[in-house]
């Protein structure tokens, strides 16, 4: 999971130090305007490497805080079957966190100093899992929303100018088309189910209907650096190009389930065939952008609790490995075999 | 203490009869940690039957800069390549 | 199973039932609580790795307690099984149901289980029940897995810093009277090894703890003394921690009867 609400101001792009600098960056843009792929020992301006660094880890970020507003519903799925599927899903997004971090680790930062900038709040993640999950419709929700902003924010990066971390999107994208899938999946069989699981259903659509919706980012008039990543292929899409599409898409899909989109204002434009919503309310979004929603005290501190939790774990592995260096494998494999 | 866990490359062999490929990297202590690490979050749908795993860090690459100097002489070379040589149409089995 | 092959076992429907509920309840009780972990464990991959044995134990549940269903031929499902039994009619053994404590604790527990399932299991692919031998062929290429995976750990840990030493030797202290039950047989395990349902516990006894004993030694830690305090989880009696799992996990099913979910 991931949005685009991400690329936020940081670092601009220097201006040229020398002419031999100049001359690198006007090969190197022309490179990318041949959709070749830059790669990590490959020359870059040290403002495409720390935007793309920063774009990676609130991307990793996201994914691993991700995992916490559904991880809230795994102990206590409905059947067996769902929680299954919850704990592959939660755990994929464990795995996607694990591709992205590595993908930025190839340009020169390791994992542990990003996520050190993550518990100390200094790095950005989605402000979409500072929502808490109420009920469990809001597992269908998310898989439905969420991840269906995430796919259409996450398809174009597969062509990202950077080679890692395309690849780590290609194989996160192919790995995602399951969840959004089960989430509707579960939508569908609360709608089609008893009067208060249809309540629920509606419920859960009415509180993650705006929230998805802001997933994509500030609207195009105000969003910043939009021009640079579009010109380095970082982005390919502007913030409201990919909301429309996800509006499009999405809004069926609801009548399908004949709930109700939580927008009087909805309507189909006959003229520039579109989904007109109305105005998205932003000051919610920066709310909880700036720290103040519903759940940004506990998902970081879930986060910290684990980090601190585990230090000792990582040590003593750390500590075994150094003192069993020699033997391959690791000391205790011939335990491990097999009856 | 030191509780960084080193990086690891990680290559899976799909089926049998192909060669392991690169798919990624990951962290851990020691190498049968690598290769549980590896199997746990690159093979969890059924991708491969066989990963290896090396430390990043004994890993030497080529470097870019050198590029030219290491790749660019082959280009000439094209008598390498069968289309190079002109043989009649009605010449088979060559 | 029919109805057919059972009476050809000899088998009364309710042991049959019973002691399979056993081996159902016992994986998905273990794997629920590793469940926990996803999300909170010590470094990304070991989300994973708990997620994956997690979802091989919840698989191996749905397998054995869809049989143990046909068994009982009440038309009881996977899911009337799990989500709509109070705790007295659940049973797992009582260790598998202790909470997660700290990763020694889960990685001491998870040992003991996984060593144990390792070998019940590989005596089990030669049980006279096929379907139940079916079963335990799939999951015995699991529980290689588990133990490997288990095993590692608890080597870390024992032989790691002073402080993980501490709390692995402590969380086996705790942990080392529940195994008594693991290993010792009941009337219901004498009868079902009578009929070559199960093997005899004693086998199972002395494999697993050769395999206990080895990766202790390896692991640096000792030993407890055994412990004799009679646990029942598989007869239905449990410790407190089982009744706070259930009431977890069976919410929505219990708050809504009869829905579809």
């Amino acid at each position: 999971m991931y949005t685009q609400a991400l690329d936020s101001p940081g670092a601009e792009p220097r201006s040229p130090a020398s002419a031999g600098e100049a001359e690198r960056e006007r090969r190197f843009q022309e490179r990318i305007d041949r959709d070749e792929k830059i790669e990590p020992k490959d020359w870059m301006p040290e403002g495409y490497r720390q935007t793309l660094i920063r774009q990676i880890a609130q991307h990793a970020h996201s994914e691993i805080v991700g995992m916490l507003p559904e991880g809230n519903w795994i102990t206590r799925a409905p059947t067996l079957r769902r929680k299954l599927v919850l704990i592959a899903k939660v755990q994929d997004e464990g795995g996607h966190g694990m591709y992205l971090y590595s993908a930025a680790e190839t340009l020169g930062v390791s994992r542990g100093e990003l996520i050190e900038q993550l518990l100390a709040g200094r790095a950005k993640y989605s402000s979409i899992f500072n929502y808490p999950t109420l009920t469990w419709a809001d597992i269908g929700a998310i898989g439905w929303l969420v991840d269906g902003a995430a796919i259409m924010n996450q398809i174009p990066l597969c062509r990202c100018s950077y080679g890692p971390y395309a690849r780590a999107m290609v194989r996160i994208c192919k790995e995602e088309s399951f969840h959004q899938r089960q989430g509707y999946e579960i939508m569908l069989t609360l709608a089609r189910g008893t009067p208060a699981q249809r309540e629920m259903a509606q419920d859960a659509l009415n509180r993650w209907w705006w929230p998805s919706l802001m997933m994509f980012g500030p609207s195009d008039a105000e969003s910043v650096h939009t021009a640079q990543s579009m010109r380095w292929k970082i982005k390919r899409f502007s913030n409201d190009e990919l909301r429309q599409r996800f509006i499009d898409v999405t809004v069926p899909q609801a009548q399908f389930l004949d709930l109700a989109v939580p927008d009087p204002a909805l309507r189909w434009d006959e003229a520039s065939q579109h989904f007109i919503t109305g105005p998205i309310d932003w000051s919610e979004f920066q709310t909880v952008l700036k720290g103040h929603g519903p759940c940004n005290r506990e998902r970081l501190g879930a986060r910290r609790a684990a980090h601190d939790a585990g230090r000792w774990v990582r040590e003593a592995a750390a500590a075994y490995a150094d003192k069993h260096r020699d033997r391959t494998g690791g000391g205790a494999e011939r335990y491990a075999q097999a009856v | 203490m030191n509780e960084d866990w080193a990086l690891y490359e990680v290559f899976i062999r799909a089926r049998s009869g192909l060669e392991h490929k690169h798919v990624g990297s990951l962290h851990a202590a020691d190498a049968r940690m690598a290769l549980e690490h590896a199997r746990d979050t690159y093979t969890r749908r059924q991708e491969g039957v066989s990963i290896w795993v090396v430390r990043s860090s004994e890993i030497i690459a080529s470097d870019p800069e050198e590029a030219e100097a290491l790749f660019e002489p082959a280009r000439d070379k094209v008598y390498r390549h069968p289309t190079f040589y002109d043989i009649p149409e009605e010449v088979k089995n060559i | 199973m029919s109805a057919a092959a059972e009476s050809a076992l000899g088998a009364s429907g309710e042991d049959h039932f019973r002691y399979v509920l056993r081996l159902a309840d016992t994986s998905l009780v273990l794997g629920q609580r590793l469940s926990e972990w996803v999300g909170h464990a010590p470094a990304l991959e070991e989300d994973l790795a708990l997620g994956n044995i997690a979802l091989d134990l919840i698989g191996q549940a749905r397998l054995l307690l869809s049989y143990a269903g046909r068994i009982e031929g009440r038309g009881r499902e996977e899911d009337q099984l799990a989500f709509l039994r109070d705790a007295p009619e659940f049973y797992n053994v009582a260790l598998a149901e202790q909470p997660n404590g700290d990763f020694a604790a889960t990685i001491v527990r998870q040992a003991l289980i996984d060593a144990w399932q390792l070998e019940l299991y590989h005596s089990l692919t030669a049980s006279a029940d096929e379907p139940l031998a079916e079963i335990a062929a799939k999951a015995l290429k699991e529980c290689r897995y588990h133990w490997r995976f288990s095993c590692g750990w608890l080597v870390r840990l024992g032989d790691g810093t002073p402080e993980s030493h501490v709390r692995a030797q402590e969380a086996l202290d705790a942990l080392w009277r529940f195994t008594e039950e693991l290993i010792t047989p009941d009337a219901l395990d004498v009868r079902m090894a009578s009929l070559a349902i199960a093997p005899p516990l004693a086998a199972v006894h002395g494999r697993w703890e050769a395999r206990i004993a080895a990766a202790l030694k390896e692991a640096t830690l000792r030993q407890p003394a055994s412990q004799h305090y009679p646990w029942h989880g598989k007869s239905g009696v449990h410790t407190e921690h089982l009744g706070h799992l259930l009431g977890e996990m069976q919410h929505l099913q219990r708050t809504y009867p009869g829905a579809t979910w």
